[in-house]
């Protein structure tokens, strides 16, 4: 292993640009002859439009254009869709309502467009957009998933009656009634998953520019995944074939799920290029970003668990209701089906599992995944359940855990996935010692004379990452294949490109990727470029979400380098005059083992180009490429401990000790990973203590800024002590499961649990606020006074 | 969000009534009335300038009144958009009556708002809506006693 190879803690290659500020974000590319988009948003969360007065506007200085969606529709401009088809329990096919870039007759959220200002400048565009008089009929709006579901609610989408866009299940219910029915033991809670707005740094952008000339369209944009923006815009919503349309997603800062989509600002922002012949940019606002970042989680389930005598998990049965907001945006139906209740069995052996779940549309943003997606939502139910189970029971919930974990790999659950390592006991001891549970009685014993609540909660978190076998997704019903692509050039001086179909918006891909470069051919990561995000450059790629990059791109890129290691030791067996199977790789040079015959990494590189002493038929140059299709997701596991303070005064909690073993696989560089896990527990603790996205019933957005969006900040987190616990995935060549989001995932019910336990009452809600903790407080108390 | 209230008023039941119909008092009595013309019987237009937490607008709209049994209770709506800032409507119920020389008014009014101001200020919404409900009867009820 060179000092820069895997399991290096090899400093971030891109943080030299990110840190000095020279980072290249969408917003900082400037086109010639650039004009700017502002989008004219309904103040209405439900409202029919009657008619749209475009005259004022197009009056005032410096504007271009003013557009509208019934010349967007009658350009042929296709509607927005979702790429995931999810079959009802009656064979019924998903009730997917219209969703145009800028709405003709309806809108459906606050902050749906229904028309866009091209103007000379960003103020110009802005004052012409306030300046289109808009007449709307207002119509009675919902909000929220319970109300839409009842009779008599305001219909949205008229293809969608009742606002069911579909009623789909899992697993036996027969059976797991049944094991229900006769369990000694049954624990039932309602449990609610807050609803959050994603918050990248970097709000979403786009710069569209149509060349008349070539009839080619350029968008630079704010993608996870630009291969795949450009084939759904190409394919769906015709602005061009995919050979007349480059997508480039240059630096990115931060996606968390909300970039994956393709949102109907760049499909406007191509469209109007082609229509003002002109580059086209839109920047979101802040406020803007609030109202049409697509939103995360928003479930409403009610679960039973049931046990034998012996306290063995005998069946689980979730009904979950889930709000999809006013549209479907790209996954939003594969997050609360086939990413959520396919982890419904978590880290434990139940024979039976049965979970079904209705979606609904409402008057608010459209819904996806967000960091996790459905993983969360499935690791809160499960980890909060056992955790009541185990308090009812009168057992340690830790001993609970173990006594129920899956021990032998692989392992088929109920619920699709075949999990296929893990040492979940392992983790738990690991974590439980290195929070020093044994010691906790003491500590909440001196907690309590400071006249503070202490308490502990656990999280068994269980995730499916490395998304997705192609076919299997594909026969769930998933619109794309979930491979990934890599190309490998060894340029002639020896210097080396990758090109990935992965793409880095803060996961550090320029340092990772090289350092598997690095540990393959024993070269410095400064010979190595990692190329990324630009459909011109990239034959193809997936993207980068559901913690994919490692276990899926770096398969990829292992396999394109298995190709090139195999042609560099047929030139060096060749010029060398050995044996391939003499040829080794090492110290800059390529060498025949045993001897001292040896050629420069350089000269290899060299000899392949100038092809002057080549093997018998041999192709010139030094470039493969591979694509890698996942034989089975990954599941990266863990347990999370932690450990808060309440006061009972004010209802405030402390996170006082965070504690994470995680199983990652195989981790390229520790100090990323560590990274990962740091960013996915601050945001578990946001959504446990400070997040929630909030409409009100009218439909407006109550939460449409940080007053009142409450993000976590340094001094809401703990300093955590994380750890690792792995068992290497079998399913990939390089062993890793992925860590992107398990932060995330794992640590929502360790906080929540924390929290119950502390103050003696289950009876809490996310996010855990002074307020509803205090009020949670009171509940207890007046139970003691009636007693 | 509802929002409820009482004066005593020094004038006379009709005064009172009279002068909840007329633009001239009302434009007055509407916290940061800029215009305020009547249209039609019932029926007035107006030009309102509001700051809401951090969204200062101007409001163009319509105020109408309604239900009128006089001299004893009306319904005054008004709704106004904000362009960019949103839009804001609501309406009052209010009921006089009389005491000896002097009117009692009470009123229930309610307000609703959307698009920015919503967004940014909604924390503040309930707090400024009362405070603009009750300084419009105060001023009313100042201008009255003024003349």
């Amino acid at each position: 292993m060179t000092d820069q190879g895997i399991g290096a803690r090899v400093l971030r290659k891109e943080d030299k640009r990110f840190i000095t500020g020279k980072g290249k974000y969408t917003d900082d590319i400037v086109q010639p002859n650039q004009a700017y988009a502002a989008f004219v948003r309904s103040p209405h969360a439900h409202a029919n439009v009657k008619s749209i007065d475009t005259s004022a506007a197009e009056a005032m200085e410096g504007v271009e254009a003013v557009l509208n969606g019934h010349q967007l529709t009658g350009d042929g401009i296709g509607n927005i869709i979702c790429g995931w088809g999810i079959t009802s329990k009656d064979g019924s096919p998903m009730n997917m309502g219209a969703w145009s870039a800028l709405a003709t007759d309806k809108v459906r959220y606050v902050g749906d467009a229904v028309a866009v200002v091209i103007a000379d400048s960003k103020a110009q565009a802005q004052a012409a957009a306030e300046a289109v008089m808009v007449e709307y009929e207002v119509l009675p709006a919902v909000s929220n998933v319970l109300d839409a579901m009842k009779d008599g609610a305001p219909q949205i989408h008229e293809n969608a009656p009742g606002n069911q866009i579909f009623d789909w299940e899992i697993g036996n219910k027969d059976d797991t009634d049944a094991a229900l029915a006769s369990a000694h033991h049954t624990t039932t809670m309602d449990i609610t998953n807050n609803r959050l707005s994603p918050n990248p740094m970097e709000p979403r952008s786009a710069v569209a520019t149509f060349d008349e000339s070539e009839d080619h369209y350029t968008l630079y944009t704010t993608s996870q995944n630009p291969h795949v923006a450009r084939l759904v815009l190409s394919a769906f919503y015709n602005v061009a074939p995919e050979h007349k349309l480059r997508v480039i997603a240059p630096d990115v800062g931060g996606g968390f799920g909300a970039k994956i989509y393709i949102y109907p600002e760049e499909i406007v922002c191509l469209w109007a290029s082609m229509k003002t012949n002109r580059s086209v940019k839109w920047t979101s606002t802040r406020s803007e970003a609030f109202l049409t970042d697509a939103h995360g989680r928003d479930h409403v389930s009610t679960a039973t668990m049931g046990f034998d005598a012996d306290n063995n998990i005998v069946g689980f049965k979730v009904n979950t209701k889930a709000n999809l907001g006013g549209y479907m945006s790209l996954f939003s139906s594969s997050v609360p089906t086939y990413l959520y209740a396919t982890l419904l069995s978590g880290q434990y052996n139940i024979a039976n599992v049965y979970c079904d779940v209705q979606t609904y549309y409402t008057n608010t943003v459209p819904v996806d995944a967000y960091r996790g997606a459905g993983r969360p939502e499935a690791a809160y139910l499960i980890e909060r359940m056992i955790e009541t189970a185990a308090r009812e029971l009168g057992v340690d919930p830790g001993e609970l855990r173990r006594q129920n974990f899956v021990r032998e790999f692989p392992h088929q659950t109920p619920v699709i996935m075949a999990y296929d390592s893990g040492d979940f006991a392992g983790n738990l001891d690991q974590a439980k010692a290195a929070a020093d549970v044994a010691g906790f009685p003491a500590r909440k014993e001196e907690a309590a004379r400071r006249g503070k609540l202490r308490g502990l909660g656990y999280s068994n978190y269980i995730e499916a990452c490395g998304i997705a076998p192609s076919a299997a997704v594909g026969s769930l019903g998933a619109g794309v294949g979930l491979w990934e692509s890599a190309e490998v050039r060894v340029n002639p001086v020896g210097t080396i490109e990758i090109l990935t179909g992965s793409h880095s918006h803060g996961q550090g891909h320029e340092t990772t990727f090289a350092q598997l470069v690095s540990e393959r051919f024993d070269l410095p990561t400064d010979n190595i470029q990692i190329v990324h995000g630009d459909t011109d450059k990239v034959q193809f790629g997936m993207g980068t979400y559901g913690s994919r990059s490692g276990a899926v791109g770096m398969s990829a890129i292992s396999k394109a380098l298995d190709k090139v290691e195999a042609k560099v030791k047929k030139i060096a067996a060749h010029v060398l005059e050995a044996s391939e199977d003499d040829i080794v790789i090492e110290g800059g040079e390529v060498k025949v083992k045993g001897t001292d015959k040896a050629m420069g990494w350089h000269e290899v590189g060299l000899s392949a180009y100038t092809a002057h002493n080549l093997p018998e038929g041999m192709e010139p140059g030094l470039k493969e490429g591979a694509f890698y299709d996942p034989t089975n997701f990954t599941f990266p596991a863990g347990c999370y401990i932690c450990e808060v303070e309440v006061d009972p005064q004010t209802g405030v909690t402390e996170i006082v000790q965070f504690t994470a073993s995680d199983d990652f696989g195989t981790i390229i560089n520790p100090m990323i990973v560590e990274g990962q896990v740091h960013g996915g527990i601050a945001q578990g603790i946001g959504q446990a203590m400070l997040e929630h996205a909030v409409y009100d019933d009218d439909g407006q957005l109550l939460s449409g800024s940080y007053m009142d969006y409450c993000m976590p900040r340094a001094d809401d987190v703990p300093s955590y002590t994380v750890s690792h616990h792995s068992t290497t995935c079998p399913g990939n060549p390089l062993g890793m499961k992925g860590c992107g989001e398990a932060g995330a995932i794992g640590s929502p019910p360790a906080v929540i649990n924390a929290i119950t336990d502390a103050i003696g009452n289950n009876n809490l809600s996310m996010p855990a606020t002074p307020s509803r903790v205090w009020a949670a407080l009171q509940q207890v108390s007046a139970a003691q006074a009636a007693e | 969000m509802d929002m409820s209230g009482e004066y005593r008023i020094a004038a006379p039941i009709q005064t009172v009534w009279d002068a909840i119909q007329d633009p001239e008092i009302l434009r007055g009595a509407i916290p940061g009335c800029e215009e305020l013309e009547k249209t039609g019987d019932t029926e007035m237009a107006a030009k309102v300038s509001l700051k809401i937490g951090p969204v200062k607008a101007k409001f163009a709209g319509e105020v109408t009144l309604k239900d009128m049994v006089a001299p004893n209770s009306l319904k005054i709506e008004g709704e106004g958009k904000g362009g960019i800032a949103g839009f804001a409507k609501g309406g009052a119920d209010v009921q006089l009556v009389e005491d000896g020389n002097e009117t009692v008014l009470t009123y229930q009014a309610e307000a609703q708002v959307g698009g920015k101001i919503a967004q940014l200020g909604s924390r503040l919404i309930q707090s400024t809506a009362a405070k603009l409900a009750d300084k419009f009867f105060a001023n009313l009820r100042d201008e009255l006693e003024e003349s």
